[in-house]
């Protein structure tokens, strides 16, 4: 569904963000990508959107080479991105507006019946709180009726209790929806949560360093088995030889 | 039915106190005591009647104007004039303003030449127009529209560049075009600092047209200005500077209020004490 070959990113100021990705997404899939910050999983995410282009390698959605944005991929990025002047109604709607006007209106209704924001249609975003305003953008998304769903870290600014909220209702949208998802985070516990597979990338150059199944669904984030799945990912991001051997 | 009269009737002997509470807005409190004291100060002599006069003796200069039938056409052709310079400045700011704030490579090419005659003291054009236009209308509305152009390019071109990049990429994972960018992420994103723009040329318009109306007119309140003082009667001139002010907060006041429906998403600090006050 998404493949990624060989795919390398060589900024003009010789950084190398990303150096030879190869990842393979399949249909209905749930794939974490997780890593520090600077690891380059921003700039992989860039490259699957289509709005930054790679130095080297590619990326297909169906078989088709991704050159610029594709109308069947669904972004969601780390800040709701609303547009301050429209309500929450005309926001949804914005990437619909070339379907008539029937189709529009149901899409509508279900986008926010399906984030649970239809008492909110007429209100603006100035006016909604964070998780309420990741919601539309969520709905934005998901009006489109994307294949595929490309999520950059879209709860890392919301509070805890919001962002497991958040994590459920996403997860209950998949269930229903089987939207293919790529989902990038430095947050441990929300990479196994989410995730059929969780990749895990290093920086400097940006590679993927492992990859780890977290095992059969639903995933309790207070059993023995995912503490040490989350120890195993941290020994995978290096992070105890980092903090000095605590 | 007793009892729904006497209702009645105490609702209309409550009605009245409220309405004599009701307090004058704030900004007019600083004018009415500035009037009451330049009065007071005229009428006991304290002020030259030659050089201050009363705010009564301005008073019976407005209405002497306006008996002639002179007030309106005084006011009606500097209004014309500001109209039209105003219209043809943010005509050509709102042209170059868009054209340097989108693209680059226009910017480079024509922002440079742009400051550049910006550095000219705008007045400093009046002998070449005056060759070029005449000393009728056409020299009048070219220096206003001179002087309204530089606000309203700058703050168009500073609106679109400061457009937050992040609002526009969502335009573009939505598949947007480029003129659907333009017309739906960036006009609606640009307007507030465009009405700024435009505010401050208006600002900048009624100054022009004073400059443009002493140079030389038969009619117009900077002509009641200059005609006053040849003839040594300040009552006009300060009626003069009175109508200025008038027409001036009125235009602007249009500006904003013409504006205001577009701008009702706004979350800011001004936006707040408006809702605020709104409120109240």
């Amino acid at each position: 569904m998404l493949h990624v070959e060989r795919l390398t990113r060589r900024f003009p100021n010789g950084v190398v963000a990303l150096d030879g990705i190869d990842l393979s997404v399949g249909e209905g899939e749930i794939v974490s990508v997780l890593g520090t910050s600077g690891c380059g999983k921003s700039t992989l995410l860039r490259l699957l959107m289509g709005l930054d282009a790679p130095s080297a390698g590619r990326v297909t959605v169906d078989g088709v080479p991704v050159t610029g944005p594709v109308p069947s991929v669904g972004v969601i990025f780390q800040e709701p991105r609303l547009m301050p002047w429209l309500s929450v109604a005309d926001n949804v709607r914005f990437g619909i507006a070339k379907l008539d006007r029937t189709e529009r209106e149901a899409r509508l209704a279900e986008a926010l019946e399906l984030v649970g924001l239809t008492e909110f249609a007429d209100a603006y975003p100035r006016e909604l709180s964070g998780g309420m305003a990741q919601r539309v953008a969520i709905a934005r998304a998901l009006v489109r009726r994307p294949s595929i769903l490309l999520l950059d870290e879209p709860f890392s600014a919301l509070d805890n209790f919001t962002r497991i909220a958040l994590q459920d209702h996403l997860l209950r949208i998949w269930a229903a929806q089987r939207i293919t998802m790529v989902f990038v985070t430095h947050d441990i516990e929300e990479a196994l949560t989410l995730g059929d597979r969780v990749i895990v990338m290093r920086g400097s150059p940006g590679r993927i360093h492992r990859e780890i199944l977290p095992g059969p669904r639903p995933r309790l984030r207070n059993t023995l088995a995912f503490h040490t799945l989350k120890d195993e990912v941290a020994t995978a991001l290096n992070l105890f030889e980092d903090a000095g051997g605590i | 039915m007793s009892v729904s009269l006497t209702l009645a009737g105490r609702k209309e002997a409550a009605a009245p106190p409220r309405r004599a509470r009701r307090r004058l807005p704030k900004g007019w409190i600083a004018p009415l005591v500035i009037l009451v004291a330049w009065e007071i100060l005229a009428r006991a002599g304290v002020f030259k009647p030659n050089l201050m006069p009363g705010p009564t003796d301005v008073g019976g200069e407005l209405l002497y104007l306006f008996e002639r039938g002179r007030l309106f056409d005084h006011m009606g052709m500097t209004l014309w004039r500001v109209g039209g310079g105003f219209l043809a400045g943010v005509a050509a700011a709102t042209l170059f303003g868009a054209l340097t704030g989108y693209s680059r490579t226009t910017r480079e090419l024509l922002d440079p030449t742009i400051q550049a005659l910006k550095a000219v003291p705008s007045l400093a054009w009046v002998p070449l127009f005056i060759l070029w236009f005449g000393i009728f209308e056409a020299s009048k509305v070219a220096l206003i529209a001179v002087g309204v152009f530089f606000p309203v390019y700058l703050s168009l071109m500073s609106g679109i560049q400061d457009v937050d990049r992040k609002l526009v990429e969502v335009g573009e994972v939505l598949g947007l075009g480029r003129f659907e960018i333009v017309w739906r992420i960036l006009v609606p994103a640009t307007l507030p600092s465009y009405l700024v723009g435009l505010r401050a040329g208006l600002a900048l318009g009624w100054m022009f047209v004073i400059a443009a109306e002493l140079m030389g007119a038969s009619k117009g309140l900077g002509f009641l200005m200059f005609d006053g003082q040849m003839t040594g009667r300040p009552a006009q001139i300060i009626a003069a500077l009175i109508l200025f002010a008038v027409l001036g907060k009125l235009t602007d006041a249009a500006l904003t209020l013409a504006a205001r429906p577009l701008l009702a998403w706004q979350d800011s600090f001004g936006t707040m004490t408006e809702r605020a006050d709104a409120a109240r």
